[in-house]
């Protein structure tokens, strides 16, 4: 049995190291993009010169010729699914039995005029960086970028730390305002603006000015009409699944390669996941394209158990993210929108520092906790999956918050303030519980 | 050393742009190494008085240092301050880096084996050059003329206040690295420096030597339970025996006590003096260490080859101050420690363990040689409460908590997997759980209901057991 997997980012490494786990079966990871997996969300680190290249890479490069994993590096050009053949660019073909489709995304381009110009990028890839690092390897006096997003502030950061000027247009009225509540969102654009960035918020670009050899010169804001000078334009509006080369096959795509819950494409022996996927019918409450980098992981062990003959449903439990923007770190459990439905209220605290906050959703009527996102505060994950499974109320999730506590030690903690907030928001007296309990007290003295 | 894959850039990506405050303060700074180096020289000068060159030379070192560090941070929002540490000269192994890692290693030389090129006066004679310019403050210190070994814990001291500070102001937004760093500052220049001197000056009974700094416990202090060492604190009066119980008291209850509770930290990282400076000096230098699994099995082998080495000795040393007898078959108690104190606490320790911090990593005495630290890690492996928690499946495998662990822990090999990391090399000193930008990583003590212990096996790599 020959297990072909097309994409070495997090989905196709995990599914080739449980197959691996599972079988002896021969395994021939693909990628063009490098030779070895490597962690795309620590692309900007290396351009701050946080990391080297190596040091992005979670496994060292003997890990794969000792687990049996065979790679090969090649973009694969044709996909002819009845007589299971790859093409690659090169011209060679490879036989498989099972194939794994894990080519993750491409930056969204929304057709804006200009957007082909030297100068103008995304930032996803290897190459991406690669072409950023050649892009700013000149003298850059103004870089724009375009789309409020996670690859936005990254790459503003990025930008930032080699002191190129950066100037940020984001279409909604605050920072990510699309995902982010409002008090979360201001102090977001709060915190940008600390680190001198040109914040425009509510604006929309209207076109790429070339400068007469085919580099951008210049964007032009649709709202006012202003131009703004600048030799780097970064494209960062999001992503989209990398579906494009696949459109003239058989295989069932609409925005991303179509899926069933166990990553089963249209194609018999065919599986897809990550970025790329798109779920017919997703998981109650999730959304049919997942692009995090643990919804890859956990798709990537789906499709290993899948192929192993276990057959293993996608079941991702509560939804959870973290990010961190420039110093703020951020994580979310459960599911905060920027707008709630009639049926949900918010409780919101705010530090005195303007650096950290917390967005407690629940509903209304049943008090049941529905999601909480933290800024500048580290949140136990188990802990709030706990209260998100056993549908706890609001009021004890706030009871119980110093169970769920994560900052490191001596942090000032600001449970009390929370819940003191809150009990004088709502009139109401609940009361701290200890971290531990009495056993746990207990368990101080002896050894668990 | 393995290969590193350069920088991608093509041009210099960090260019210096240095402010005016920056470059008045390096200017300062400059001024006092100067100063070092004319005293240094002052070897072929010997009637010169360098003497009054120590407060200046001392103040600008200072004054320079830590104006830099307000020049470079004032103005930034507090966070992880770790741009271009790859690209850097002095940080990635470039010239600036070569540089200092041959003067440091040099200094150690000359320190250890020919003091006499810093001015040691020999047989009685008079100090000259860089321990002339220390005899001063030795004088009002310990009421003796400078040795290369006062030159040494001065400077020594000196550096770990300075750069000390420098660490705090990094870190500001981090209340356990600033808790930790005011520690070792503090008991390096209370339980190094001050009180030992202090003690040397109130002890005039003319009892001989005996190490007087409280922490430097058995064995990173090798030399505890040699006979000359036993008999002079059998023979210093009140202060020798107490030192000696205190000694023994360290070795087998407080510390095993301590490390217990809080992981080998307690030690390593918040009161060691070769921690002390690792984390404040060294601090430029900790994502050198190398995180690969050759150097783990490297620094198994050597650290505990060295701890089985000083048992031995330890061993002759107490046989022989028992019984007379330094022999023992083919083994003889005066040369086994010689050799030790000549390899592993001239050599390892000093020399490599500082001098290769812009090569190695600011930690390589404490990952592959010290005793102290394997004594301290197989108690922290096998029956401390202290372990690294990893929250949920947050992590993104990033890399920035390996990257920057001084002891070449590959944290992420545990991190992304869910594992808490309970690893004997571990110092706690909280700086992979600092760089984590999705808050995955916690050092904890409190009680351990599941702490769970991994391994992650040589010969089949990394277990996938998820």
């Amino acid at each position: 049995m020959h297990i072909a997997i097309i994409g070495n980012g997090i989905t196709g490494t995990t599914c080739a190291r449980f197959v691996r786990k599972f079988s002896n079966y021969k395994i021939t990871l693909i990628s063009g993009e490098t030779d070895h997996f490597f962690s795309r969300t620590a692309l900007m680190y290396i351009y701050m010169g946080h990391l080297g290249y190596k040091e992005t890479k979670p496994y060292e490069d003997w890990f794969w010729a000792k687990n049996k994993i065979n790679l090969k590096r090649a973009w694969v050009q044709h996909i002819d699914f009845d007589k299971k053949v790859l093409q690659f660019d090169k011209g060679e073909d490879l036989q498989y039995d099972k194939l794994v489709i894990a080519c993750g995304s491409k930056p969204n381009k929304f057709g804006w005029k200009g957007q082909d110009l030297n100068g103008v990028q995304g930032l996803y890839a290897y190459q991406d960086l690669e072409l950023l690092e050649k892009n700013t390897s000149k003298k850059i006096n103004r870089a724009v970028i375009v789309g409020g997003g996670l690859i936005g502030i990254e790459l503003a950061e990025m930008l930032h730390s080699r002191h190129i000027p950066v100037t940020f247009l984001v279409r909604e009225p605050n920072y990510w305002s699309n995902v982010l509540p409002e008090g979360e969102a201001k102090m977001i654009n709060r915190h940008i603006r600390e680190h001198k960035f040109d914040l425009r918020l509510g604006v929309n670009l209207e076109e790429i000015i070339d400068d007469g050899t085919g580099h951008v010169k210049a964007v032009k804001i649709k709202e006012t009409g202003e131009i703004i000078n600048c030799e780097l334009v970064g494209l960062t509006a999001g992503v989209s699944p990398n579906v494009a080369w696949l459109k003239e096959t058989d295989l069932a795509t609409n925005r991303g390669i179509l899926v069933n819950l166990y990553q089963e494409t249209n194609q018999k022996d065919v599986y897809a996941g990550g970025d790329c996927a798109e779920f017919s019918t997703p998981v109650a409450g999730r959304r049919s394209i997942e692009q995090v980098w643990y919804t890859g992981k956990m798709q990537g062990k789906v499709i290993a158990e899948n192929i192993c003959g276990r057959k293993t449903k996608y079941n991702p439990g509560h939804w959870f993210n973290s990010a961190k923007f420039l110093d703020i770190e951020y994580q979310t459990y459960g599911v905060v929108l920027p707008n709630l439905p009639n049926n949900q209220s918010r409780f919101y605290w705010e530090h005195e520092s303007g650096k950290k906050c917390v967005d407690i959703v629940y509903e209304t009527e049943s008090r049941k906790f529905i999601g909480i996102n933290t800024f500048g505060i580290r949140m136990k994950h188990e802990a709030f999956d706990g209260f998100l499974r056993e549908e706890r109320s609001i009021e004890y999730v706030l009871e119980n918050l110093r169970a769920a506590a994560f900052d490191p030690e001596f942090y000032q903690q600001h449970e009390q303030e929370i819940l003191d907030e809150f009990n004088k928001q709502t009139a109401s007296n609940l009361q701290l519980k200890a971290k531990y309990g009495l056993r746990g007290f207990l368990s101080l003295f002896g050894k668990g | 050393m393995s290969k590193r894959e350069h920088s991608l850039s093509i041009s210099n990506p960090h260019p210096p742009q240095l402010n005016m405050q920056q470059k008045l303060s390096l200017t300062v700074t400059s001024i006092g190494l100067l100063l070092l180096l004319v005293a240094f020289l002052g070897i072929f000068s010997p009637e010169t008085n360098f003497k009054p060159l120590l407060l200046p030379c001392l103040l600008s070192l200072s004054i320079g240092t830590l104006w830099y560090t307000y020049a470079s941070y004032k103005n930034l929002p507090e966070g992880i301050k770790n741009n271009g540490n790859f690209f850097g000269s002095l940080t990635n192994r470039g010239v600036l880096g070569w540089v200092s890692g041959i003067i440091i290693t040099g200094f150690y030389v000359l320190l250890y084996w020919y003091p006499q090129y810093l001015g040691l006066g020999k047989d009685g004679a008079a100090n000259t050059g860089l321990v002339q310019m220390f005899d001063g403050l030795s004088m009002l210190l310990n009421g003796k003329a400078a040795s290369q070994w006062f030159v040494y814990g001065t400077l020594y001291t000196v550096i770990i206040l300075i750069l000390g500070v420098k660490f705090l102001v990094k870190y500001k937004h981090n209340k356990y690295q600033q808790i930790r760093t005011l520690s070792v500052m503090f008991f390096q220049t209370a339980f190094a420096f001050l009180i030992p001197e202090f003690l040397e000056k109130m002890n005039t009974s003319g009892a001989g030597y005996f190490a007087k700094d409280m922490k430097n416990m058995w064995p990173l202090n090798y030399y505890f339970f040699e006979d000359w060492h036993l008999n002079n604190m059998l023979n210093g009066g009140s202060l020798g025996m107490f030192m000696l119980v205190l000694g023994i008291l360290m070795i087998l209850v407080i510390s095993p006590t301590l490390t217990y509770f809080y992981g080998k930290r307690w030690y390593c990282s918040w009161v060691c003096g070769c921690g002390g400076l690792a984390e404040t000096a060294g601090d430029s230098f900790r994502h050198l260490s190398d995180k690969s699994l050759r150097a783990w099995k490297i620094e198994r082998i050597l650290i505990y080859s060295i701890l089985g080495f000083i048992l031995l000795v330890t061993a002759m040393l107490l046989y022989t101050f028992f019984t007379g007898n330094s022999q023992v078959l083919f083994l003889n108690t005066y040369d086994l420690k010689k050799w030790y104190g000549f390899f592993i606490g001239a050599a390892f320790s000093g020399v490599i363990g500082v001098g290769f911090y812009p090569i190695l990593g600011s930690r390589v005495w404490c990952r592959f040689g010290c005793p102290m630290a394997a004594i301290l890690g197989l108690q922290q492996r096998f029956f401390s409460r202290f372990r690294i928690t990893t929250n949920g499946a947050q992590c993104i495998s990033c890399g920035n908590c390996s990257t920057y662990c001084e002891m070449g822990i590959d944290v992420r090999a545990y991190a992304q997997k869910g594992q808490d990391i309970v690893r004997a090399s571990c110092v706690g000193c909280g700086v992979c759980s600092a760089v984590c930008p999705r808050g995955v990583l916690k050092l904890e003590n409190g009680p351990v209901e599941s702490r769970k212990i991994f391994d992650i096996s040589e010969d089949g790599g990394i277990k996938i057991n998820q």
